[in-house]
């Protein structure tokens, strides 16, 4: 339409003319004739917040943006930093898939569907069990909805929750969250050297607990080493085995259905998000046996009226648009976008490039570990056995300090005790592992 | 499957203009697809795949890893054909109108892509406040942004959706009601229009659901809350306007009447869109409410999301918010944990990359964007009711307008409509109207757009029953059969070649 735009927010595209003759059509005079507001609750003050041009904003969120310190991150603990290539944010980007939503439409959304549907075959392959969803928020969501699950699935009249007592406080607290409205508690089960106790463990799973949360690698780094004796401790007590893994740690570690896991759920965005301040991909792949269960989006395959494979999604009389308080789940809007791009990086890595990467770093974490234990009043690592990607220290001065000093150099690490430090090598170069060396031997001298 | 190319694909070929959309006299839409030995675009997996000796090839004693890892196998060239191919098997906000109701599926600026990409804001969560004081900063001034568009005196970011901000509105309700020792209270109260989250929020926090029905005019029925409320009520959760589009007139007396039970007031902010400017939550007594980010600040969908949902309470309820939260002291920004904290609903603070696009939105429009979206919401979804035959009982409406196909299947109608080069309605939600075409065409559509979108309500319901059920047929893929999808759950790859 011709004429001139006197719009307030440049994404309305209406021009004066335009919406004189909508509201001619409409029958009303104004805009403000449309609104059915009672005049006790209409706001007619203002917000206070100016507008701005595009570059403006721009230069807004940049300038603050550039606020922050430009650390190199030895950084993991649930949320890593790989490098993402390049073509998962130029494909990713387009905006079919950007701006589209849940496939409500499957015959115009196709091509989400199908990559959804890779995703979770991708994930099938790396856990080895039969069902994948198509995403949950995060990690510790995914954990809060496997307690969920357990609860509906449950053989024992038990109501505890296993979790390790290293578990990380954001993931224990969304557990607890999860399961405040059912009958279920959440206990820790003891861990030493970073790994189950599985002596302790033992003593704790009975017919009373009806889940057991074990992750491998743990946050401290360690691979879990006895995931097979406590799957079966786990799996004769009747209870759920929930492991806790990602897509780089189970491309080489022990295949979760060959060690008895009912569940797994951990951080995909490990794959396909570079540093996002937490942002996540929640996985969550469990047995055929809990399909009806299982909470989320699931993407199957059906066929269209071609008779040609098509997709949708399936199964939805699990989900809250259908069964409301019934539902598995109240999980509407998920995390899709984020499983497209880790998808985009499985299939950019291929089967060897995967490994190349989950093995690299177990060898890049024990030189890195080697390096630091070189240096004066430095011990790493801490724990016995092997790491995947990071591992403890320990330093005989206070950490803090350690790793403020380390900042002024150039490096972010995690205190997580008075005289222990944590450092990762996902993402990181294998010369800002050089950098990282050197100025911790400076810190320490 | 066998078959030959031959006997498929006729319908796919037959646009002869005998389906109504006669070419270049009626807007219609032909997806492109790719179509090789009788079957569109193939799996990863079936362009070729490579096993990987796991034991061989990892530093890790055999113990401790798996054999073999298989996985899909393509070089860079055709896994960006691949991807390219399958994004123009999708109908985006980007490809025509989407009015997709209670969905506000806006134009999503392009520019907040970029200020999502700073390199500078790829952060990890367990930096030191001291240095990511840029990050946290933009987390301040986004809480002060949604405190004042919805009235409400603290902010939390952490929930990632609408669903989770609602959870959390809910566990928050709980926290409180324990705080001051009133443990009884076991019910939460939805409408019957509400979406489906709200009672598997209630429901997921332990809440029984007490449902409510609608008055005559599709409002909340004050007698029925009346006798829906006791010292039981934990909290009426309610959005506002409500999903037929209504505004909620009685809300003060709602929320006089909830409170009066020590109840809350819980403010569903799906349709807030609607209101941006002319009337906040705070102001009309809701004590609690979830920003849907994705819908109203228009952040990218992506698919079905990442979204945010963060939630604004009154001072009263600050205290319980989630841990942790940004503030603002002499020396910088902080992270700290409010006194009687629910804890985490998020392993760490919810979805950054979605929170930076909104405060890049919000920036941008200021208040006369966020007034002028309001108002063009409004306008449009008036405007295309106007133009269409369908009956739309209730009203008057704001930002979308709940239509009834009558006799006409609701989701026949919405495939049918998929045809004439645009998404359709959400369907068969709310249950109150029969055969419910939901309808939100959202601010970013003009005129143009909207007559199209009403050409296309017309077609489909010009249609007969047999067209109407054989469509859609210029969309990438034809009708899919999802009943017997649902029969014969395939969720992998895996599954299909066990076939
Ligand atoms: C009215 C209403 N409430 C709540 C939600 C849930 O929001 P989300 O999908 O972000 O979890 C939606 C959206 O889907 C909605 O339309």
């Amino acid at each position: 339409m011709n004429g001139t735009r006197t719009s307030g927010s440049p994404y309305a595209p209406h021009t004066d003319e335009e919406t004189a003759t909508m509201l001619q059509a409409i029958g009303v005079e104004s805009v403000d004739d449309l609104f059915d507001i009672p005049p006790g609750v209409r706001f007619d003050d203002e917000f206070g917040i100016d507008a701005r041009t595009e570059r403006e904003t721009r230069a807004l969120v940049r300038d603050l943006l550039e606020r922050n310190d430009d650390l190199t991150e030895l950084l993991g603990r649930g949320h890593y930093g790989y490098y993402v290539p390049s073509l998962v944010d130029h494909l990713a980007d387009r905006s079919e898939f950007l701006t589209s939503y849940t496939q409500y439409q499957p015959e115009v959304s196709q091509g989400f569907l199908q990559a959804l549907f890779e995703y979770q075959s991708l994930l099938v392959e790396l856990t080895g069990l039969e069902i994948a969803n198509c995403s949950m928020y995060d990690a510790a969501t995914a954990l809060g909805e496997a307690a969920t699950l357990a609860e509906r699935v449950r053989d024992t009249s038990g109501h505890r929750v296993l979790v390790p007592d290293n578990i990380l406080d954001g993931r224990r607290s969304t557990l607890e969250n999860y399961v405040a409205g059912t009958d279920l508690v959440v206990e820790t089960y003891p861990t030493t050297g970073g790994t189950v106790d599985v002596q302790t463990l033992e003593s704790q799973v009975d017919e009373g607990v009806v889940m057991c949360y074990v992750e491998s690698p743990t946050v401290r780094g360690v691979i879990e080493p006895n995931l097979d004796s406590i799957g079966s401790l786990i799996g004769d007590a009747d209870a759920l085995f929930v492991l806790g893994s990602d897509p780089v740690a189970l491309a080489i570690l022990e295949r979760p259905a060959d060690v008895g896991a009912d569940v797994v759920i951990g951080d995909a965005s490990v794959l396909g998000l570079p540093t996002s301040y937490g942002m996540g991909l929640g996985l969550f792949a469990t047995r055929e046996g809990y399909l009806r269960q299982v909470p989320g989006r699931l993407v199957g395959v059906g066929e269209d009226a071609n008779g040609r494979r098509a997709f949708t999604l399936t199964l939805q009389t699990r989900e809250q648009h259908i069964r409301r308080e019934r539902a598995t789940s109240n999980i509407c809007t998920n995390q899709a976008w984020v499983a497209l791009r880790t998808a985009m990086h499985v299939g950019a890595l291929g089967p060897d490039g995967l490994v190349d990467l989950a093995s690299r770093d177990v060898t890049r974490a024990a030189d890195l570990a080697e390096r630091i234990d070189d240096l004066v009043g430095v011990t790493a690592p801490v724990d016995d056995g092997h790491h995947l990607r990071e591992f403890v220290i320990r330093v005989d001065q206070p950490a803090r300090a350690i790793a403020t000093d380390l900042k002024e150099r150039g490096y972010a690490v995690h205190v997580v005790g008075d005289h222990q430090l944590q450092a990762c090598v996902a993402g990181a170069t294998d010369d800002e592992l050089d950098g990282f060396v050197a100025a911790f031997e400076e810190v320490v001298a | 499957m066998t078959g030959s190319n031959e006997s498929r694909g006729e319908r796919v070929s037959a646009f002869d203009g005998s389906d109504g959309c006669d070419d270049g006299q009626v807007a219609h839409y032909d997806q492109a697809r790719f179509v090789q030995n009788g079957e569109y675009e193939p799996l990863l997996n079936e362009k070729g795949t490579a096993a990987v000796d796991v034991n061989e090839a990892s530093p890790l004693p055999d113990e401790l890893t798996r054999d073999t890892l298989e996985l899909p196998s393509l070089s860079e060239p055709e896994l960006v054909r691949h991807y390219t191919r399958l994004s123009q098997m999708i109908y985006g906000i980007d490809t025509g109108p989407y009015p997709l109701g209670s969905c506000t599926m806006k134009y999503n600026p392009k520019f907040i892509e970029d200020v999502a990409a700073l390199e500078t804001g790829a952060v990890h969560p367990d930096r030191s406040a001291d240095s990511i004081q840029g990050t946290l900063e933009v987390l301040y001034q986004l809480q002060d942004y949604l405190g004042r568009i919805g009235g409400m005196d603290a902010v939390t970011l952490q929930p990632p959706a609408g669903a989770a901000g609602e959870f959390v509105g809910i566990r928050i309700a709980s926290a409180y009601h324990d705080h001051n020792g009133e443990d009884q209270r076991d019910e939460v109260i939805v409408p019957e229009s509400a979406h489906g989250t709200n009672f598997a929020t209630a429901a997921l926090g332990g809440y029984e659901v007490v449902t409510l029905p609608s008055d005559d005019g599709g409002r909340v029925d004050l007698e029925a809350l009346e006798a829906a409320l006791s010292e039981r009520t934990a909290a009426l959760m309610l959005t506002n306007p409500n999903t037929l589009g209504l505004f909620e007139r009685d809300i003060e007396e709602i929320a006089t009447m909830v409170h009066d039970a020590g109840g809350l007031l819980y403010y569903d902010g799906a349709n807030l869109n609607a209101l941006l400017g002319r009337a906040r939550p705070g102001d009309m007594g809701f004590d609690v409410m979830h920003y849907n980010v994705h819908k109203t600040f228009a952040t990218p969908h992506g698919g079905g999301g990442p979204g945010a949902g963060p939630v604004g309470v009154v001072d009263e309820l600050a205290p319980f918010l989630p841990r942790p939260r940004v503030r603002e002291e002499c020396d910088g920004f902080e992270l700290f944990d409010p006194e009687h904290s629910i804890g985490h609903v998020h392993g760490f603070q919810g979805n950054w990359l979605v929170l930076v696009k909104t405060f890049a939105y919000i920036a941008r429009l200021g208040d006369e964007g966020l007034l002028d979206a309001s108002a063009k919401s409004v306008l449009n979804a008036n405007y295309l009711a106007s133009q269409i035959d369908y009956e739309v009982p209730y009203g008057p409406f704001h930002h979308e307008f709940v239509a009834s196909a009558g006799d006409q299947d609701a989701a026949d109608v919405a495939k049918r409509m998929l045809d004439f080069g645009v998404h359709p309605p959400t369907t068969k939600w709310p249950e109150i109207v029969r055969e419910a075409l939901m309808t939100e065409p959202t601010e970013v559509e003009n005129k143009t757009t909207l007559d199209t979108l009403a050409a296309a309500f017309q077609h489909a319901g010009d249609s007969d029953t047999e067209t109407l059920e054989s469509a859609p047929t210029r969309t990438a893929a034809g009708r899919i059969d999802q009943t017997s999808a649902a029969r014969n759950p395939r969720l992998s790859w895996q599954a299909l070649s066990d076939e």
